[in-house]
């Protein structure tokens, strides 16, 4: 076990689909800027950064090169991560071990990405392998739509299941400033917007972002000057197990069920669905919002739907999902992960605007990406 | 390990990845090009704190982590820090055929040199210390070749 660390500040971007104003370098300035501000240091105090992204996005190579007048990385130790969707939980988790290692008392993480710099699927294609797959499966949507549709027919899941989640997270994010996405929206405008790929609708799915977002994490004594009411870790777990599409048990999700299982011994929590308080959860498109609920043992396997369609995971519910919109709403995709360790670290410090839930004590923040790769977070008002 | 070759039927797939890309310029970058493009001019920014000058500018002051607010002209001058002479052709990637020179040009009032194209001189006579003026293009568009390239100052 390593040291006791808390999460002292998190700062984001406003996010956008295309954020011409900026460059990435400027993203990632405007962030740790915020991020500074919010924890009230500076960069003397910042000992060893983590960022990443994936440069097949921009085009670009070496962020932690290119972007040092932004990162505020000049004579630091930095390091790059980079492991697809889930890049902005393992920032936050290569973040945190280093801070826990006792090597580094402060230690940044930033996640960034200008996804108006490319064709995101096209991009999103290259990760497939060519051998074998990029032609028949690759991209987001495909794989999400399939794993769906096999849920709909095991559990009779349906596609309103879907667009409920949908218009949850989507209105959520209204109360989000940050948010990219702010409309409001019916489960009817959900079930009515345009068909991608069967059954997945254009509402249910995710858009891409430009934007970036950083935490800092402090070592306890350090955490305990820095902040009034640090977010403390209680554990972060990394669960990946990809090889191939066909490998892949679609039914369920064995990474998050893993990982969410390991994550909830780490911390102590027997009932996941009373104990937590809050959940930002990378669901990069709504039926991801149903199916993965019994993979996050809120409810027994095929019980999603009826906890979906009983308002459980609304605002007003025992456990609100995405108050800050989620990843339907905001999807820079390097940042996207690291957005939710900061909106669960805001949740615990109070410090989430409109979209507070009350007395927040535990909340749980996850990473995805891969494919059916599952990063989780569980964050604490009280220490581990 | 003899033979090893013909154990395998080798099979490489031919692969082109064809995904279009744009980058944004952005607030301090777009400024610089602005000024390049509509008034012919080299500009640089000053750190508020160091006083350092960077061209080209830079969003924060890399030592300080300061907002870059001050705008200074420059000449347009400065000095060859150090080049080389490139005489192997790579057309994907070369801006024009060898032989041509490009190296670091410190400019006249800035702290940070300037990486860019050296002509208008045979390439066995540009020297480290040499004196150099920009060249700006008559047409310019807001792009890095809107400088042409720098030449020996006569």
């Amino acid at each position: 076990m390593g040291k006791r660390v808390g999460v002292v500040g998190v700062g984001q971007t406003h996010h956008a689909a295309h954020r011409l104003d900026a460059s990435g370098v400027e993203l990632i300035a405007e962030a740790v800027t915020r991020a500074l501000d919010d924890a009230q240091v500076t960069l003397d105090d910042i000992d060893a950064i983590v960022i990443g992204n994936m440069d097949h996005f921009e085009n670009i190579n070496y962020v932690d090169m290119w972007a040092t007048d932004g990162l505020g990385s000049c004579m630091k130790p930095v390091f790059k991560v980079t492991t697809g969707g889930t890049t902005g939980t393992t920032v936050g988790a290569a973040a945190y071990y280093t801070a826990a290692s006792g090597m580094f008392d402060v230690v940044m993480g930033v996640g960034w990405e200008k996804n108006s710099e490319s064709d995101t699927q096209a991009a999103i294609a290259t990760c497939a392998n060519p051998v074998l797959e990029r032609d028949p499966f690759a991209g987001a949507i495909g794989p999400l739509a399939t794993e769906y549709s096999m849920y709909m027919k095991a559990y009779g899941a349906t596609e309103e299941d879907a667009a409920i989640a949908a218009a949850r997270d989507r209105n959520n994010a209204l109360n989000n400033p940050y948010a990219h996405n702010r409309m409001h929206v019916t489960v009817e405008d959900v079930m009515n917007s345009p068909m991608l790929s069967y059954p997945v609708k254009f509402l249910d799915m995710c858009p891409r972002s430009d934007g970036s977002c950083a935490v800092i994490f402090a070592t306890e004594e350090k955490a305990k000057k820095l902040a009034p009411q640090p977010a403390w870790i209680h554990a972060s777990v990394v669960r990946h197990d990809y090889t191939h599409f066909g490998d892949l048990e679609w039914q369920w999700m064995p990474t998050l069920e893993r990982a969410t299982l390991q994550a909830y011994k780490l911390a102590g929590i027997t009932n996941p669905l009373k104990e937590l308080d809050v959940a930002e959860l990378y669901l990069p498109c709504s039926t991801c919002a149903v199916k993965w609920m019994d993979s996050f043992w809120f409810c027994d396997r095929g019980q999603a739907p009826k906890l979906i369609r009983s308002g459980a995971t609304h605002m007003d519910g025992i456990l609100p999902i995405n108050p800050s919109g989620g990843v339907v709403a905001t999807n820079p995709i390097g940042a996207t992960a690291l957005i939710r360790v900061g909106e669960a670290a805001w949740q615990i410090m109070g410090r989430a605007g409109d979209r507070q839930v009350p007395g927040v004590k535990k909340a749980i923040a996850t990473g995805f990406g891969g494919c059916s790769w599952s990063d989780v977070f569980i964050l604490g008002a009280d220490l581990p | 390990m003899a033979g090893w070759k013909d154990e395998v039927e080798e099979i490489v797939f031919p692969g082109k990845i064809c995904v279009p890309y744009s980058w944004t310029v952005g607030s301090t970058l777009s400024k610089w090009y602005v000024q390049l493009r509509d008034d012919g001019e080299i500009w640089a920014n000053r750190c508020p704190s160091c006083g350092r000058v960077y061209v080209p500018p830079k969003i924060k002051c890399i030592e300080c982590y300061k907002d870059m607010n001050e705008w200074v002209k420059l000449p347009g001058t400065g000095t060859v820090e150090t080049y080389t002479v490139v005489n192997y052709h790579e057309p994907s990637l070369h801006p024009k055929k060898p032989p041509f020179v490009y190296g670091v040009i410190k400019m006249d009032g800035a702290d940070t040199g300037l990486v860019h194209l050296i002509d208008g001189v045979a390439p066995e006579k540009v020297k480290v210390g040499m004196r150099v003026k920009a060249v700006l293009a008559k047409e310019r568009d807001g792009h890095i070749t809107d400088i042409k390239h720098f030449k020996p100052i006569a």
